[in-house]
């Protein structure tokens, strides 16, 4: 398709944020026209299409779907609406143009170097994986270290087996599906060493994709040397004590020819960040308002480049907001900011999106999405507006692999005067 | 009578579950927070199922692969089975969501079918 020089509405990026983002744009008003998904793999739908598991989809459709079943819903959805599209098109660049225009260096086969203008624009590019040399595992470098999406792609979506023997450091729920997965297609699973001492997965994979198959998990330990110098020969785990350091006497030794890492995420921000967004230091996402519009006017963001999710259903919901939020600021341009509310995480949670919010310009209700520190059993989350306590809900379990949430409601906020709304655990 | 241990998988809590069972039948779930955890133990220990999710090879695609699911859980005893003959299996592309590409999997009644799109 020939991009054309101005837009409304750009999404960059057409995954599972950038699809609901421009679904919820058009609902929100937005002519079809005036909208533009810039995609730069050669299909939408992004990371779900190699997510060739089940799961997806229970909030939002009341039924179990696979990862390229829930994409395939919400691309059906952008093709029926007629919303225009890019494939094969990486954006290079977002900038501010005159007027608080904002200008997209786009790079692709189709259209060469073109430079296209946007009243507004959602960020919903994802994020990607930590890799080995984010960790400072010491050794050679032999083949036979994947991350575990590497692999996921590998196996699933271009017909290639990584290897035979695996050991796999970290318990995000990519490695745990990919423990399943591997041992399916007939390779051997050794074990799943986990740093913290609880796991980063949701519960259903451990139960699901190791204990079925009897692979062991093992708590509190780490990946203290790779051996193999073409390939990999094997790895060496030890235990770590409080401070996560890794305890000498405790090392075991795994013959295996592949490890995996799934060792975390990271939302991918370098665009982002040149266009001069701020970012969070513990989100690694940018620091956003009730409209999810990040500090820099008519820039939105959502999904996985905001913070990293563990359901898709809510990286739906979020970017439907996003998107709605970018077809109202296109229309109607800025609305004032006074009366600004600042949200203060405390006591076992570690952040919040949204960071602001500014009563007038919020929807009926706002969802603030946070994620806790550590494992906490039979806690209250509650919510302080200006040091006076307005909410509490009792929660027998919190971990740092769920996201928790609360909503606050417009009639609750405006025109109290309200300064800061605090939000933490207590007994 | 024997005891057999689980994890619930019904939320985040992962209530450990003791569950007693005599003659094949379950007399006593303790452990569990909720009716949920007693509904799933039960269900667990006497007939355990899983939906099995893999891919199959396809010819003259612009992929290699289709993504494909049983249709509805199977027996969890029968995993590898199933497994064994999706991997027999091939297709032609195209291929779109939810074609059936086993109509009757393991003996089970449930078919695999495509879950993604292969032009």
């Amino acid at each position: 398709m020939k991009l054309l020089e101005n837009y409304d509405i750009a999404i960059i990026g057409g995954g599972p944020a950038g699809l609901a983002a421009a679904i919820g744009a058009n609902e929100a008003g937005a002519h079809k026209e005036s909208i533009i998904v810039i995609e730069r793999d050669d299909k939408l739908g992004g990371i779900l299409n190699q997510c060739i598991h089940n799961g997806f989809g229970l909030h939002t459709f009341k039924e179990e779907l696979t990862g390229p079943e829930y994409a395939g819903r919400f691309i059906d959805k952008l093709l029926d609406l007629e919303i225009p599209y890019v494939l094969n098109t990486m954006v290079v660049d977002i900038a501010e143009g005159e007027n608080g225009t904002k200008l997209i260096t786009t790079i692709s086969k189709e259209n060469g170097l073109k430079v296209i203008k946007a009243k507004a624009v959602v960020l919903s590019m994802g994020c990607r994986e930590r890799s080995r040399g984010a960790l400072n595992i010491p050794g050679f470098r032999p083949a036979g270290v994947f991350s575990a999406g590497t692999a996921q792609r590998l196996v699933n979506i271009e017909s290639y087996m990584p290897g035979k023997e695996v050991v796999i450091l970290g318990s995000g729920d990519i490695g745990l599906i990919m423990a399943r997965r591997l041992t399916l297609e007939g390779a051997k699973v050794k074990v799943v060493a986990e740093l913290q001492p609880y796991s980063g997965g949701l519960k259903r994979n451990i139960v699901q994709c190791l204990d079925d198959y009897g692979i062991p998990l093992k708590l509190s330990h780490t990946v203290t040397r790779i051996d193999g110098k073409e390939r990999v020969e094997g790895v060496e785990i030890s235990q770590v004590d409080e401070r996560l350091k890794p305890i000498k006497g405790t090392e075991e030794y795994y013959k295996c020819d592949t490890l995996l890492l799934s060792v975390g995420l990271i939302p991918e921000n370098e665009l982002s960040d040149s266009l001069g967004v701020k970012l969070s230091p513990i989100t690694s996402g940018p620091v956003v308002n009730e409209s999810l519009e990040t500090s820099i006017e008519g820039v939105f963001a959502c999904g996985n480049v905001l913070h990293v999710h563990d359901l898709v259903d809510f990286v739906s919901e979020e970017a439907k907001e996003a998107g709605k939020n970018a077809a109202k600021f296109a229309k109607i341009g800025k609305t004032s900011e006074e009366n600004t509310i600042t949200l203060t995480p405390e006591n076992g949670v570690r952040y919040t999106v949204p960071s602001t919010i500014c009563p007038e310009n919020m929807n009926d209700t706002v969802t603030v999405r946070f994620r806790v520190a550590n494992v906490f059993k039979n806690k209250y989350v509650a919510v302080y507006f200006d040091g006076e306590r307005v909410k509490r809900t009792k929660k027998m379990i919190l971990a740092p692999g769920e996201m928790e949430s609360v909503v606050l409601k417009k009639e609750d906020l405006l025109n109290k005067g309200i300064k800061n709304i605090k939000i933490c655990l207590e007994d | 009578m024997e005891t057999k241990n689980l994890i619930c998988i019904q939320c985040p809590m992962g209530c450990p579950l003791e569950v007693t069972m005599e003659n094949g039948e379950v007399i006593k779930v303790s452990g569990n927070t909720c009716k949920r955890g007693e509904i799933y133990a039960k269900k667990e220990v006497t007939s355990p199922t899983r939906t099995v999710t893999s891919t199959v090879k396809v010819e003259n695609g612009e992929l290699p692969l289709v993504a494909v699911k049983t249709k509805t859980d199977i027996p969890k005893s029968l995993i590898f089975e199933c497994m064994a003959e999706i991997n027999k299996a091939k297709v032609t592309a195209p291929v779109k969501i939810g074609d059936v590409i086993i109509e009757n999997v393991c003996g089970t009644g449930v078919p695999v079918v495509a879950t993604s799109n292969v032009k």
